[in-house]
């Protein structure tokens, strides 16, 4: 499985390079088959020291290339053009420069909206909107001497007080800012951490640690009540390879990497981790960690949790590691455990070995037609052992006239499963066959390689539509939860009955969207999405409405059976479900873990507990 | 005592329309043969019967239970899914348009001969055609007569609305081709009580839930169990609203519309029927032949039907705050469960909101007020111009303060209104110059005569009951005044509430409402000028002393009947009971007394109120039940 000279040095780069590509495919726009980044030959041997970082780094004034106060790269937008088309912007995404016609029709009748009334944000707010900052001098003093940057610049400083919460960003694009860290620190390496961290106990100041910002939970909000300097820990600095292991088939990465960085450097190895969440261009390896993430393809890699090998971090007592790489321990209860999702509230992960695997020989897209939601989830847990998205009500373009007409399919209820399959070629075709074969049987149709790729480009820029919607009187969000299988269609279909109940009983003047997709499979259950936005024109104050809303299909999660959470983490938006969801003495058992390893609040973000 | 009260005569009730008035100006065949398309529940993929009875054998919740029976009992597991596939053909309906048609053809032709007219409130109808399409729906109607479920149906039909399927009880069955016909028509077959049988249970629940959750019909049951005799509302059963609620507290359906119908007769079919009944006459089987026996019934003029489909309960906002769903996450839904306490204590609530819903809308004619006024003299004659008719005015205007559904023809000299409501009823009254009175000959020393008192004194009080839900609460209050020692308000609350705990097997009164009871009895009474309430106590006025010597009057039967069963219990019934000897023995005592001139009511005679009396007994521990012999 591990390096397998058959391979021959050639093939292995001719394999490095589609790969790469395809990434791109969905990342990046070929810039005329001229690669910037070229995959590098692998020698079969044991660690590779110091693989270094040539590419590009999250730069410590990140505002210089993404948006205070919304999703992703400041240069690339949906927006509409002055014919009144639709264009996404920029020239990163495959995406990017192109025209999407039916894009206003389809904003105009699922929202009610008008390009006629436009909700514009409003200006970076200059330094004096926002609150001078609390400095401990003693702890700035000694901060100096070790040489750490740091930055108490406001502009620094509001980037880092929020997530990607629907309250939050409006917040922003409304000018308003609360309360905001008053120092942000770039530690390099794992020394810098403990440094700082020895300094924050020694002087009673707030660590808040962050990675790719892109929480939405809540958790990277300051709590107002907060009197300490509060201090961000941003970790984007840390953001090496340190070695490679061959052998064991791991690499140790320093924590502030993102997602697609770390993808990029190993790639350039010749391996890849398989996590891909859909933040994955921002979101940060400590973050995943911290919050317990879930890429698309975790049937084939796994989740976060079977991705490490081993965590090292740094907590108001000391640095916490284990002594080993041992693929598993029976050692009592799991220490990496007491991390993974512990939400930035016991320490700041620095350094996680990882596995990686070969770059997958072959990759191929593919979608299904199904001709409605309950087919397609009854063929995903069939096919439970393939990476697959389903998409329920999502209209395909070139088919959708041959479906409806000639198989007889509801356009208003068909819906599409992507699917992506990774490995050898042979297997990769056989598999191909056989996953549309179970399709057959649910009364799916194949509908090519393209929709297959478009979905999963889908949910890359679907988080930059939300600030298009935004401009225009909509406002939306998308949560998640886990599910035992029988409980998959009663949940999608009464959490999408609330929220169109509840936005009509909160006076919602136009009818909501409100729909979900499968994103994830298990053995046991599955991951799904929900999808919720309107028009709140007419309505006082949009933001509590969403939260109420929010607040009641989240209730009815819960009623029917779904988790708090799969992966977005509890934060501070969804603390108050915690105790009923661990029980009383689960929580017990979370406090005294904080109030061992972190007595004086140190990591005082308040999250989950 | 922050009880607030809605002013009941504020409260908003639709009006009616004769649906009979248009069969009789055309053609009854037309009608039957009309284009019949029903709206149907959004969320419908319809199937045949066929299809229906697959999906609840293959159902998860089946296969355990068969599972379980066949390791319980050692049979094949083949065996015991063919036992189950028995029990549902047995039970399962076969609505048939044809057959519906052909009803509805029958019925009218039925209706018009029988009845003056079918008031039906079309606002209700309305609310229900949308509550069908949003939510599946479960039709709550009162049980006062065979002809209620063939009248909702005929209603449905009327108004082009989907059909509902009907659970019927097995005795039907035993009439031959009506049974089929029945089904035929929506009505499915439950055995009267299947307690232990767990196989019979599962199918059954299985199938009602399928039908419901799938919307593929409205599901209709009666709340009551059974016919209520006496036309009180019989204490809920839960068996079947625990079924229907299930798939909504498990999260199968988004929500369940529960739609609480009151149908009202001017005069019951059943009426003598009924009284022999409660006498200990024994029921005459259901058979073919027995109702064509009943074709007599045909010549006769029953008055008018007023239905009232009531607001639709959302089950999903009657159990908001209340039943936590999330209990059912822990073990897969379709292995069976008894309900939990807050489960079952939800049902019962909800239970008996709806029978209390269906209470409130029930339509009193003007003779429930004649009958209640007769029965409170039946010693006497009363003047029927100006004794009863002043009498009636005065109580109608009583009744209404309290906001009873009164159908009073306002434009009608009251003289007229109290004369033709005689009329209607003229075996029950006699009627000699100018003087009423129940027609109950002066009784002699025979129990024969006695009897036939009787008869006649159960069919009026079946009247009379019609209006105690609107009387009840003050009634209570103002025995309870009677029998206390004082006034002093704690006292008067005592009193009420033992009363009302004593008689909580014989009236609906909710589960764990004494307060809210006391508070609206003392709310109308002071309203109405009857009572004055302080701090400390509660007093009678001047003006209120008519109204509560009518009150305690319409209580003293009830509370003669539950003495007199203690004096029995105390006095004669030295050797242990059985359940089955206790009526007759019960029976012969009073007879004995009321021959002997100690009883005053004939009414106590009524087993519904002996058996209910037992119950109230059993319930507060006055008596206790053993393996094999009541003992007390």
């Amino acid at each position: 499985m591990a390096s397998n000279s058959s391979g021959g040095s050639s093939d292995r780069q001719r394999i490095a390079q589609q790969r790469l590509s395809i990434i791109a495919g969905h990342l990046q726009r070929p810039e005329d088959g001229e690669w910037a980044i070229g995959a590098e030959e692998c020698k079969a041997q044991g660690s590779k020291p110091n693989v270094s970082s040539k590419g590009r780094t999250v730069p410590r004034r990140r505002q210089e290339i993404m948006k205070w106060n919304g999703w992703g790269y400041v240069d690339s937008k949906f927006q509409f053009n002055k014919k009144g088309q639709a264009e996404f912007t920029g020239k990163r995404y495959r995406l990017s420069g192109m025209v999407m016609p039916a894009l206003k029709e389809w904003f105009e009748s699922t929202f009610g909206a008008s390009l006629q009334h436009k909700t514009p944000a409003s200006a970076i707010p200059n330094s004096s909107a926002v609150q001078p900052p609390i400095l401990n001098e003693a702890f700035v003093e000694d901060l100096k001497s070790t040489g750490i940057p740091f930055s108490q610049d406001a502009e620094d400083r509001v980037f880092r007080a929020h997530g990607h919460c629907l309250h939050e960003i409006f917040a922003l694009r409304e000018g308003k800012v609360g309360r905001v860290p008053d120092m942000v620190v770039w530690p390099s390496n794992h020394n810098d951490v403990v440094k700082i961290v020895e300094l924050a106990c020694k002087h009673n100041v707030c660590l808040i640690p962050y990675g790719g910002g892109t929480s939405v939970s809540s958790a990277l909000e300051c709590p107002p009540e907060e009197t300490r300097t509060i201090v961000s820990v941003d970790t984007s600095q840390m953001n090496r390879i340190l070695w490679i292991d061959e052998k064991n088939l791991t690499a140790h990465v320093e924590a502030g990497i993102v997602g697609q960085e770390l993808e990029r450097l190993l790639n350039e190895s010749g391996y890849c981790t398989g996590h891909e969440p859909d933040s994955m261009e921002f979101s940060s390896l400590g973050g995943w960690v911290a919050t317990r993430a879930s890429g698309m393809k975790k049937n084939i890699y796994g989740n976060i949790e079977d991705l490490v090998v081993h965590i090292r971090m740094v907590t108001p007592q000391g640095v916490i590691e284990k002594s080993c790489q041992g693929p598993r321990m029976s050692t009592g209860p799991d220490i990496h455990h007491f991390i993974l999702g512990s939400e930035g509230t016991l320490g700041v992960v620095t350094e996680v070995t990882m596995k990686i695997r070969p770059m997958p020989e072959y990759q191929k897209y593919g979608s299904v037609v199904f001709p409605n939601f309950e087919q397609g989830v009854a063929c995903l847990r069939e096919v439970l052992t393939l990476i697959t998205n389903v998409f329920a009500g999502h209209a395909l373009k070139p088919q959708k006239f041959y479906i409806t007409k000639f198989k007889g399919f509801d356009p208003n209820r068909l819906c599409v499963a992507t699917l992506l399959f990774e490995g050898d070629r042979e297997r990769v075709l056989q598999h191909e066959k056989q996953v549309y074969d179970i399709a057959a049987k649910f009364g799916g149709l194949a509908a090519g390689e393209d929709n297959g790729q478009r979905g999963y480009m889908l949910t890359f820029v679907i988080a930059y539509l939300r600030d298009l919607g935004m401009d225009y009187y909509v406002i939306g969000e998308s949560f998640e939860t886990s599910v035992p299988w029988d409980r998959v269609l009663d949940i999608c279909r009464n959490v999408k009955e609330r929220i169109i109940r509840e936005c009509k009983e909160r006076g919602v003047q136009f009818p909501p969207l409100s729909t979900c997709r499968v994103t994830q499979t298990y053995d046991a259950g599955a991951c799904v999405y929900f999808y919720f936005a309107f028009n709140y024109r007419g309505l006082s104050d949009p933001v509590h409405v969403y939260e109420q809303v929010e607040h009641a299909a989240r209730d009815e999660i819960l009623a029917n059976g779904g988790s708090l959470s799969h992966h977005h983490g509890v934060g501070k938006l969804r603390k108050e479900w915690m105790r009923e969801t661990v029980s009383r003495v689960g929580m017990g058992m979370l406090k005294s873990v904080k109030d061992y390893v972190d007595p004086g609040n140190i990591f005082g973000n308040r999250n989950l507990l | 005592f922050l009880y607030v009260h809605r002013d009941p005569m504020l409260k908003k009730r639709d009006d009616f329309e004769d649906i009979l008035e248009e069969r009789r100006n055309c053609s009854d065949l037309r009608y039957a043969l009309k284009c019949y398309t029903p709206v149907v529940y959004k969320g419908l993929t319809p199937c045949k019967a066929g299809v229906l009875k697959n999906m609840v054998l293959q159902s998860d919740q089946l296969h355990y239970v068969i599972n379980q029976v066949s390791k319980e009992t050692g049979k094949a597991p083949e065996d015991v899914q063919e036992e189950a596939s028995a029990i549902l053909e047995e039970m399962a309906h076969r609505m048939q348009l044809s057959t519906v048609r052909f009803f509805a053809f029958t019925l009218c032709k039925v209706f018009k001969t029988l009845f003056r007219s079918i008031c039906v409130n079309e606002e209700g109808i309305q609310r229900l055609q949308q509550a069908i399409q949003e939510h599946p729906v479960v039709l709550l109607p009162s049980h006062r007569s065979y002809m209620d479920f063939l009248l909702m149906s005929y209603i449905l039909f009327t108004y082009d609305l989907a059909l509902p399927v009907i659970a019927a009880g097995m005795d039907f069955m035993g009439m031959k081709i009506v049974g089929e016909m029945l089904r035929m028509s929506g009505a499915f077959f439950i055995r009267r009580s299947f307690g232990g049988d767990k196989l019979y249970w599962a199918v059954f629940s299985e199938y009602v839930k399928t039908i419901l959750k799938n919307g593929l019909a409205p599901v209709e049951f009666f709340l009551e169990g059974t016919r209520s005799r006496t036309a009180k509302s019989l204490t809920p059963k839960l068996g079947l609203l625990n079924i229907v609620m299930d798939p909504f507290l498990k999260g199968e359906v988004f929500d369940i519309n529960v739609v609480p119908v009151s149908i009202s007769y001017e005069r019951i079919l059943e009426e003598t029927l009924y009284a022999r009944e409660l006498l200990g006459v024994p029921k005459p089987k259901e058979s073919t032949s027995g109702l064509f026996k009943a074709r007599r019934v045909l010549s006769e003029d029953y008055g008018s039907i007023h239905v009232y489909f009531g607001q639709p309960v959302s089950v999903r906002s009657l159990a908001e705050g209340r039943v936590n769903r999330c209990q059912f996450n822990l073990t897969p839904r379709h292995i069976p469960k008894r309900p939990s306490d807050d489960v079952h204590s939800f049902v019962n609530a909800a239970a008996y909101r709806l029978v209390r819903a269906q209470e409130e809308n029930m339509v009193l004619k003007p003779w429930v007020l004649l009958a209640s006024l007769l029965l409170q003299n039946h010693h006497q004659d009363l003047d029927q111009d100006r004794a009863l008719t002043e009498e009636a005015l005065w109580l109608r205007d009583v009744c209404r303060q309290y906001g009873a559904f009164l159908h009073w023809p306002d434009h009608v000299p009251p003289s007229e209104v109290v004369s033709s409501s005689l009329d209607l009823h003229r075996g029950l009254v006699r009627i000699s110059e100018g003087r009423v009175r129940l027609a109950v000959e002066h009784a002699g020393p025979s129990e024969e005569q006695l009897l036939n008192q009787a008869v006649v004194v159960l069919s009026c009080a079946s009247y009379r009951n019609q209006a105690l839900h609107v009387f009840l609460r003050p009634a209570l209050l103002a025995s309870a005044m009677h029998i206390a020692t004082s006034s002093n308000k704690q006292e008067v609350f005592n009193s009420f509430s033992f009363l009302r705990n004593m008689f909580s097997n014989e009236f609906i009164l909710c589960p764990g409402a004494t307060m809210q009871d006391f508070e609206e009895a003392c709310f109308l009474l002071v309203k109405t000028g009857v009572l004055q309430i302080t701090e400390q106590e509660v007093l009678s006025t001047h003006r209120g002393h008519r109204t509560l010597a009518f009150l305690t009057r319409m209580m003293d039967p009830f509370l003669q009947g539950y003495q007199v069963i203690c004096m029995f219990l105390c006095e004669e019934a030295s050797e242990a009971l059985t359940e089955k000897t206790f009526i007759p023995a019960v029976r012969g005592f009073m007879v004995k007394q009321l021959l002997s001139g100690r009883l005053r009511y004939t009414e106590v005679l009524s087993s519904d109120l002996q058996k209910n009396a037992l119950a109230a007994l059993l319930r507060l521990g006055a008596v206790l039940k053993t393996k094999g012999y009541v003992d007390y």
